[in-house]
């Protein structure tokens, strides 16, 4: 557009309150759980006592006869399929005849209080018959663990990958320094502090609505219009805003389905919330992994190649798992310079509830492994790590051995913020024993490039409604999970339009009501959201302009919109008020009306995998972390974290601020106590394999007094695909708190520990490793040995390839992404 | 309402309040689902996580605990009570422009729970703001903003004229740092 | 939400009326204090209880009360805030203090009570869970089933005596009165527990814990060392009561050291090391080698318990080199430290 007016922000890089902030400290927000309808009923789920086995039967004679029972539901009627991902659609409502975790939902019960409910969930009695159980990544590579699932790549192997971008080993034989390490990332979970729930309502006319906590109502739409087998346009999906979600809540579950097939049913509001024990159940945390990573170095700490392999422990089902297994390798040359690159990667499917997308999906398990072996290629070689990483931080625009291209890229500015922070190159390794500081980087997505349905949709929708009143109404499928979306379409909106905040009016989250937006994960949602609100006010903005640049007899270049008013530049008297200029815009164009749409742009890489990695622009971050550990307990204190997170631009700097702080707070949980630890109890006497804490107690979340100092520092480097410059802050600043940990331990008393969450015996086995002349390391020894098949082999850019793989045929792979298709629309 | 139905009464932000609930039912059970006060939030039923904190009688204890029939005549206050006809309590205020509610989800408990705080000591130091609320989780924040909302009220409660953070001090940067703007 | 089976409730304003209630039904019927133990053991299943007997209005069972004696009375209603915040407690048992604040987190409390807390059941992460999970390894002896899944083949259960104040109590040879209909009788709080993760307390079912007496100190100092993953709400994997007196030369008259977390009750360990003698390292070393041995953590709670049997030893020697004024070794807990300043 040639003839824009003059833009004059006043709300973006403010730090302007939260639109929901005032509902949120009063305890008006409504979250699922607080809806209550009249003639409401209450759901349990009653779920499998086993890890695996086939059912029988079930009795709901006893639990028929108890006052206040209305209904039930079982595997029969709920026989559909469904899964996040069109690849796996392996999971049920309620299990047909196998289950497959303890936790897997069996029967489905309904009663008029939530106490009988429960006491009638007691009461089912299902017959099963228990069958060998696969408890580890090491079992399921076993040939004879019985398949769970029969769409797996072979045997329990749920999926294979394995792809090389260049001549790997020829670049580790001109390595000076090879650096060779087997690593392990334990799984652990989001643990919203809001347990799921749902809120079922039929509708007239055959019609379901669903009010539920979720992260992707779109994504639920799709799996109820599968499962309950009705239009999509009968059934209505409303995210209400999450209680926390950090992935857990983005993939549509058992008690949702459930409750809407139960509210047809029974043709009453069906209402379910979780138990905490069941939100562990649920699960789709992160990824149990096992990591081998072999990296060459030239003398002066250059990266020649880097073969990493990876093993997941997916648990029971696929949820996300096929992309998680592709985002253990996807963003490994992103932040550095990777000339040449393999990655082979698998999941396994064990007898557990199933992992899936916690912040940073995949990637914080290959980051670990990578900026812990930088850490250690620095000592070998004897280079300052922050300047071994600067000298070969990607240039911005670049594009990676894999195929993906860099945008703005603020890596080099984060590094250098924390290092004068922290005094690093006074302190570290100078310190006192015991006490060090250890620094690493990461980057993370801001959005998928690819949906998960590859179409050529629009990922995120806008449509602005602007009336006579002044007010403007904003509708899109956005979901608030805290992290403040629904206070960045407001703003995005307002400043385009030069109003504000209280003017706008936000409908979110409702599939009858807002367009698409696909959901509130993979880091999407400001960058995409934020592009498509910029575009639908744009368009309102311009169609203000026209009828006003008309009346007033001005070229729409001369109108600024600002202040609540739409006024001559060079005469800023002469104007009209907001409400004014839509009523001029009303009368000359009827109804006003406006929508904007973001599809992200083309990624370079056409080989099959390529979809999983692209995104619009990466987002990068850099830590050093400060530790005392005392060595004769090995327990680890952190007195303060430095972070310096590249943002492109702060679209308001406390709400960047406070994801930085709850990244580093969760980064903290990871690296040093939680985990989703499993129990199996002695084979000779028990088949149990059972979650060893699913509750807040044992399940350890730090609290207010084991968080330590954190300062933070924003860089700005304006990313032409974000809105406003921005790039997402939710997930990327926690990618460097458990290697800047671990690497700060070594500093402090000079032991290696290879593994998170650290624990203080670990430290101390690795202390007593060195004393005895070891090199003083505790973590895995070995990675198991698996054929992930014969690599296909994309030459990288520098090489001169094209972007395909040039083996596909070959090996029998499908080649090409959906970008690959011509129909595939680039960015407006 | 079930047999074992019995009716409590007790004052309730500040307004006697009768209400006939399950003799089994928790004081967040009758609060949510007798008295219309859904304000008042779970994350766990054990005790564990101090989403369901309340005020009797002005001291933080969890709502999942509490017997409804412990609570007879007894002064209970929730997030509700914290506003007023003349408006947002400075804690609601700080917390709304520090950004301490993220998804809000733990907020309601750690109002209270600072309330009672402040009460009994009006100039905590950031560490007495930590200690007093370690036993309420939050997963969101990394619960700094909070600290520096509950220290903002309390400065405002105390009559001191405190603006709101430069960038710098949102930032956590030791006085006199502005190296990041 | 987790909710309590039916059951009813009552709140006696005596003592004998209490008691005398009890007596009635003592096999189904709980007293309830803070219920910061019973609640959600009753919500989950754990225990069960037809009726509960509210014990927070009875005066006999409240207050502080110091004796012309030099002892104190503790009413077994006190809440844990109100011994933290007690001038006389800090000031004359800083020791008792320091393991009161170190329990839980403050808003819990706020609701416990130290009776509760000497009453506490005992914790083993294959039984504080949900009853769904319980079935799923086909519950222990602690309740329904046949094995004990940390030590299959072991008759006996070992829960873990979790009360942080239990061994401070004990260390510094604190009493406590039990009533019941029969009538009263006084004991030494170490002979309040038995070893034994089922049958945990030597209190009969229908006898109420009135008050705990806290004897004079003279010349004595105590302290509590506790460790735990978190700062905060944890419940001790390891905790140690500590009492050292000495004659004005420095000579120990006497030492008493209690470990928590490690038993099913809390267990005194041999400092006879250390009486008459003046302290040095070494002797502390020896006891807090006796200490280690002594200890059998097993793996039902945080930690693995290797390293927890290893911290016996740290923890034990940190302990009594901070009341023998000898030099640190390993940094002390930070537990409770605002708590015990203010
Ligand atoms: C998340 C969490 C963390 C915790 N952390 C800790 C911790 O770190 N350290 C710790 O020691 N404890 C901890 N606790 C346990 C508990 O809060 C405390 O032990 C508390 O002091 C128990 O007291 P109460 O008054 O709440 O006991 P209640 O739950 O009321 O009672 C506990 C038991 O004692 C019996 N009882 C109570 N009073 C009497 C009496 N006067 N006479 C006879 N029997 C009686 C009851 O019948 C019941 O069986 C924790 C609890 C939770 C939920
Ligand atoms: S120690 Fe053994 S018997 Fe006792 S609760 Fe634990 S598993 Fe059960
Ligand atoms: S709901 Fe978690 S402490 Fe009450
Ligand atoms: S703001 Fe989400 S849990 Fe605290």
């Amino acid at each position: 557009m040639s003839e824009k007016p003059t833009p004059k922000g006043a709300m973006i890089g403010t730090s302007f309150r939260r639109v929901d902030a005032v509902a949120k400290v009063t305890g008006r927000t409504r979250f699922a759980d607080d809806l209550n309808l009249p003639r409401q009923v209450h759901m349990k789920l009653v779920r499998s006592p086993h890890p695996y086995a086939r059912i029988r039967s079930i009795d709901l004679a006893a639990a028929k006869a108890l006052p206040g029972v209305v209904g039930f539901l079982t595997g029969k009627d709920v026989p559909e399929p469904f899964g996040i991902l069109p690849v796996s659609q392996d999971e049920h409502a309620l299990c047909q005849d196998v289950v497959r975790f303890v936790g897997d939902p069996v029967v489905a019960v309904a009663a008029l209080t939530e106490d009988q409910a429960e006491e009638a969930a007691r009461l089912v009695k299902v017959d099963y018959e228990p069958l060998e159980t696969v408890g580890s990544i090491e079992e399921g590579l076993l040939p004879t663990s019985a398949p769970l699932h029969g769409h797996a790549d072979e045997g329990n192997i749920h999926k294979k990958i394995t792809m090389q971008f260049g001549d790997v080993e020829a670049g580790l034989r001109e390595a000076d320094l090879v650096l060779e390490d087997v690593m392990f990332y334990e799984g652990n979970t989001h643990l919203p502090m809001e347990q799921h729930a749902s809120l079922a309502v039929p509708e007239g006319d055959g019609r379901i609505g669903i009010w539920s906590s979720t992260q992707t109502p779109h994504y639920l739409h799709r799996a109820l219009t599968k499962v309950l087998g009705l239009p999509a346009s009968r059934i209505r999906v409303v995210a209400q805003p999450n209680g926390g979600g950090f992935g857990g809540k983005s993939d549509p579950f058992h008690h949702e389905i459930c409750a809407a097939k139960m509210a047809l049913n029974l043709r009453r509001p069906v209402k379910i919330c979780l138990t905490r024990e069941e939100v562990f159940f649920c699960h789709r945390g992160r990824h149990p992994t096992l990591m081998h990573l072999r990296t060459g170095f030239k003398k002066d700490g250059t990266i020649t190649a880097q073969h990493l392999k990876t093993m997941l422990d997916g648990g029971g089902y696929g949820s996300y798992g096929v992309a998680s297994t592709y985002y253990t390798g996807a963003l490994q040359c992103v932040t550095y310079d990777v000339p040449r690159y393999r990655f082979d990667g698998a999941r396994i499917f064990t007898n557990k509830p199933p992992c899936g997308p916690k912040r940073g999906h995949g990637t914080p398990q290959p980051r670990f492994a990578l900026e812990v072996q930088l850490d250690k290629a620095a000592v070998a070689l004897g280079i300052d790590p922050a300047e071994l990483r600067l000298k070969q931080v990607q240039p911005a625009g670049a594009i990676t051995a894999n195929w993906l291209k860099v945008g703005s890229i603020g890596l080099k500015e984060c590094i250098d913020r924390v290092v004068a922070g922290s005094a690093w190159k006074e302190r570290r390794g100078r310190l006192p024993f015991g006490h060090g500081l250890g620094i690493a980087c990461g980057a993370y997505l801001c959005g998928a490039g690819l949906p998960i349905y590859w179409n050529h949709l629009p990922h995120s929708g806008v449509q602005i409604k602007l009336d006579r009143s002044g007010g403007v109404a904003v509708f899109c499928g956005e979901t608030e999970i805290g992290q403040g979306s629904d206070s960045i379409l407001a703003a995005c909106v307002a400043e385009i339009l030069g109003i504000a905040l209280e003017d706008i009016r936000l409908c979110v989250a409702d599939t009858d009501l807002t367009p698409v937006d696909l959901g509130s994960y993979s880091s999407r949602v400001t960058l995409m959201m934020g592009n498509a609100a910029i575009q639908a006010a744009e368009r309102a903005r311009d169609l203000i302009a026209k009828a006003v640049a008309e009346e007033m007899k001005l070229p729409t270049t001369r109108l600024v919109f600002a202040d609540r008013r739409v006024f001559d530049a060079e005469n800023p008297g002469v104007g009209k008020s907001f409400a004014e200029a839509v009523q001029v815009a009303e009368a000359r164009f009827g109804t006003l009306g406006t929508t904007g749409s973001y599809t992200p742009p083309r990624s370079p890489g056409k080989y099959r995998g390529a979809g999983v990695g692209p995104s619009p622009a990466y987002s990068y971050s850099a830590a050093v972390i400060e530790v005392k550990v005392d060595p004769e307990t090995g327990i680890v204190e952190v007195p303060t974290v430095w972070i310096a997170h590249d943002i492109g631009r702060s679209l308001n700097p406390t709400l960047v601020v406070g994801q930085v702080e709850g990244s580093v707070y969760m980064g903290l949980g990871e690296a040093l106590m939680e985990e989703s630890a499993f129990r199996r109890l002695p084979k000779s006497r028990s088949r149990a394999l059972v979650h060893k804490f699913p509750s807040m107690l044992e399940y350890k979340s730090p609290t207010f007094v084991d968080m330590p100092k954190v300062v933070t520092y924003l860089v700005e480097d304006p990313d032409p695909n974000g809105p406003f410059g921005a790039k997402e802050v939710g997930q990327g600043p926690l990618l460097p708190i458990m290697p800047a940990l671990c690497n700060a331990i070594y500093d402090a008393v000079g032991v290696r520990v290879d593994q998170v969450p650290v624990q203080p015996h670990m430290i101390l086995k690795a202390l007593e490793d060195k004393r005895r002349g070891g090199v003083g390391r505790f973590g895995p020894k070995s990675f198991p040995k698996l054929d992930y098949g014969t690599p296909l082999m994309v030459p990288t850019p520098k090489e001169g390839g094209d972007g395909r793989a040039v083996n596909a045929e070959e090996i029998g792979i499908k080649g090409g992404t959906m970008t690959d298709r011509p129909a595939a629309r680039t960015s407006p | 309402m079930n047999a074992d139905s019995v009716t409590g009464s007790f004052v309730l932000n500040g307004e006697r309040k009768t209400v006939a609930y399950p003799e089994h039912h928790t004081l967040l059970e009758v609060l949510r689902e007798e008295c219309g006060l859904p304000g008042t939030k779970h994350g766990c039923e054990l005790g564990e996580c101090g989403t369901c904190t309340v005020l009797i009688e002005g001291v933080p204890v969890l709502s999942c605990l509490v017997l409804a029939r412990q609570c007879e005549d007894q002064a209970i206050e929730t997030v509700e009570g914290l506003e007023s006809a003349e408006g947002l309590h400075p804690l609601q205020v700080a917390f709304a422009d520090l950004g301490a509610a993220q998804c809000g989800y733990c907020t309601p408990g750690i109002l209270v729970t600072a309330k009672a705080l402040l009460a009994a000591n009006a100039s905590p130091t950031s560490a007495e703001i930590d200690e007093a609320l370690s036993g309420n989780l939050c997963r969101c924040t990394g619960y700094r903003k909070i600290t520096e909302a509950v220290d903002l009220a309390a400065a405002r409660l105390r009559g001191e004229d405190r603006a709101l953070p430069s960038l710098s001090e949102l930032c956590g940067h030791p006085h006199g740092d502005h190296s990041h703007e | 939400m987790m909710r309590l089976p039916s059951l009813q409730w009552a709140a006696p304003r005596t003592l004998t009326e209490l008691t005398t209630r009890l007596a009635a039904d003592p096999a189904s019927t709980k007293l309830l204090a803070g219920g910061t133990d019973l609640i959600p053991n009753l919500k989950r299943r754990h225990q069960h209880a037809r009726q509960l007997l509210w014990i927070g209005k009875i005066s006999e069972l409240q207050g502080i009360q110091p004796e012309a004696s030099g002892e104190v009375s503790l009413g077994a209603s006190t809440t844990l805030t109100a011994i933290t915040r007690s001038d006389h407690l800090r000031r004359h048992y800083p020791g008792l203090v320091r393991a009161v604040a170190s329990i839980s987190s403050p808003v819990l409390r706020n609701m416990g009570t130290i009776g509760g807390n000497l009453c506490l059941d005992t914790r083993c992460t294959y039984y504080n869970q949900s009853e769904e999970w319980r079935r799923s390894i086909d519950y222990c002896l602690k309740e329904a089933g046949d094995t004990c899944w940390v030590a299959p083949g072991s008759p006996r259960c070992w829960a873990i005596s979790a009360s942080d104040s239990a061994p401070l109590l004990a260390a510094i040879g604190a009493k406590v009165s039990l009533h019941s209909v029969a009538g009263e009788r006084e004991i030494d709080v170490e002979k309040l527990f038995v070893d034994d993760g089922i049958q945990y307390l030597a209190k009969r079912p229908d006898e109420v814990l009135t008050r705990i007496r806290l004897p004079a100190v003279s010349h004595s100092r105590s302290t509590y060392w506790k460790l735990r993953r978190r700062h905060s709400i944890d419940f001790p994997v390891l905790g140690v009561g500590a009492m050292v007196a000495s004659d004005g030369g420095g000579r120990i008259t006497a030492a008493r050291v209690f470990l928590g977390a490690v038993a099913s009750a809390p267990l005194s360990v041999d400092t006879s090391a250390l009486l008459g003698q003046l302290p040095t390292e070494e002797l502390v070393h020896t006891v807090a080698e006796r200490a280690r041995d002594l200890a059998t953590p097993l793996d039902n709670t945080d930690f693995t318990l290797q390293w927890r049997r290893r911290m016996v030893h740290s923890y034990v020697d940190g302990a009594l080199r901070e009341l023998c004024g000898l030099p640190a070794k390993v940094v002390a807990p930070r537990e409770g430290r605002f708590a015990i300043e203010v």
